[in-house]
């Protein structure tokens, strides 16, 4: 009688514990799922340009420049650039902009003349992003590897091929190519108050 | 009443009649054109019929003292109050590392003849005088010919 028991409680124990896992398992991949698709719903152009800092100001100088517009129609949007592609580093760059909500609900940046104002802070993070993962999100679609110098133009097959040799990324040049310059100090007339050469320009790094 | 309406009617007629006479007058006489072949009174041509020319070396200068011409593309070069995109390349501290010519020195002197340490402010706007070169034929012939001193 005991043993009867003692079986049927071990079986009913066995039962929920296996009931317990099939429901976790599922609400993990309900979870994981929508936690992934809410990510991804951020990670659209439209979300981008859906508050008013970034359509005004960033957007609207980005479609003059041929990562909008071009003869084949390939585009980058905002986060093809600005968000990493791989997991991880995708999810350390979300954490870090909820800053930019906190931002956003100050109004740090919603007009044109406020935004200007911290132009060169903004670009210069950017900036920094890019040289730190030696312009990561460039190389989703730019390989140098496969450059046909034939098929550049004679300044930019030279400039790519010196600056690739000297340990250059995409970034070191490439400024201001998606959307306007801050002041860059080039010291004509006035002081601008602007990017220090040697910001705009880095030195290449000593060959280790 | 009848009379009244006569007349309304033949004031409408005469009306048409002035109307129609420059119209009629028009007609027979041939549309002003362009060089291009084009209406006057059409708008101008979109400048984006003409590619500017790939980058090739100098180009030799025709008259004395004309400001050398761009040998490459400027698309999406620009010049605005943050940023010179042409000194970026031109100027004394980055022609060596750009390959590119430098800015002439007459450059650096103000509008009253003052030396500065740069190019001048009123030197700025480079493409005041300096223009790329775009595939427009052109519309005339004519018999221009290189100055001597510089054939």
């Amino acid at each position: 009688m005991t043993q009867d028991n003692n079986k049927s409680l071990w079986r009913r124990m066995r039962g929920a514990g296996l009931g317990l896992m099939v429901v976790v398992f599922v609400a993990g991949i309900v979870f994981w799922g929508g936690f992934n698709t809410a990510m991804e719903w951020t990670n659209r152009e439209a979300f981008c340009i859906s508050c008013h800092e970034m359509e005004e100001n960033v957007f609207k100088e980005y479609r003059n420049t041929i990562h909008y517009s071009n003869r084949s129609g390939v585009r980058a949007t905002c986060p093809d650039c600005h968000v990493p592609k791989d997991w991880t580093h995708k999810i350390i760059r979300k954490i870090q902009a909820s800053n930019e909500v906190y931002h956003h609900l100050l109004g740090s940046i919603d007009t044109p003349e406020k935004f200007n104002a911290k132009r060169l802070q903004l670009a210069q993070n950017e900036w920094r992003r890019m040289k730190k993962t030696d312009s990561r999100e460039c190389r989703n679609c730019h390989n140098f590897e496969y450059f046909d110098y034939m098929e550049q133009r004679s300044r930019s097959a030279k400039m790519h091929q010196d600056g690739l040799g000297e340990g250059k990324t995409c970034i070191d040049c490439h400024k201001g190519i998606a959307h306007s310059l801050p002041a860059i100090e080039q010291e004509i007339g006035a002081d601008k108050g602007g990017v220090a050469p040697e910001i705009f320009h880095p030195p290449a790094a000593p060959a280790e | 009443m009848k009379k009244h309406t006569r007349h309304l009617i033949l004031a409408l007629v005469a009306t048409l009649g002035v109307a129609a006479v420059p119209v009629s007058h028009a007609a027979d006489t041939p549309a002003v054109e362009t060089l291009r072949g084009r209406d006057v009174a059409e708008p101008e041509l979109d400048s984006k019929v003409y590619r500017q020319e790939r980058d090739r070396p100098p180009i030799p200068r025709d008259y004395v003292q004309q400001p050398p011409l761009i040998p490459h593309v400027t698309e999406s070069y620009t010049i605005t109050a943050n940023f010179n995109k042409c000194m970026d390349c031109h100027s004394w501290t980055r022609y060596k590392e750009s390959g590119a010519t430098k800015v002439s020195i007459t450059h650096f002197k103000d509008r009253d003849g003052r030396e500065l340490s740069n190019i001048s402010p009123r030197r700025y706007f480079c493409t005041q005088c300096h223009v790329p070169q775009t595939n427009a034929k052109p519309l005339v012939n004519n018999t221009f010919q290189r100055a001597e001193g510089l054939r």
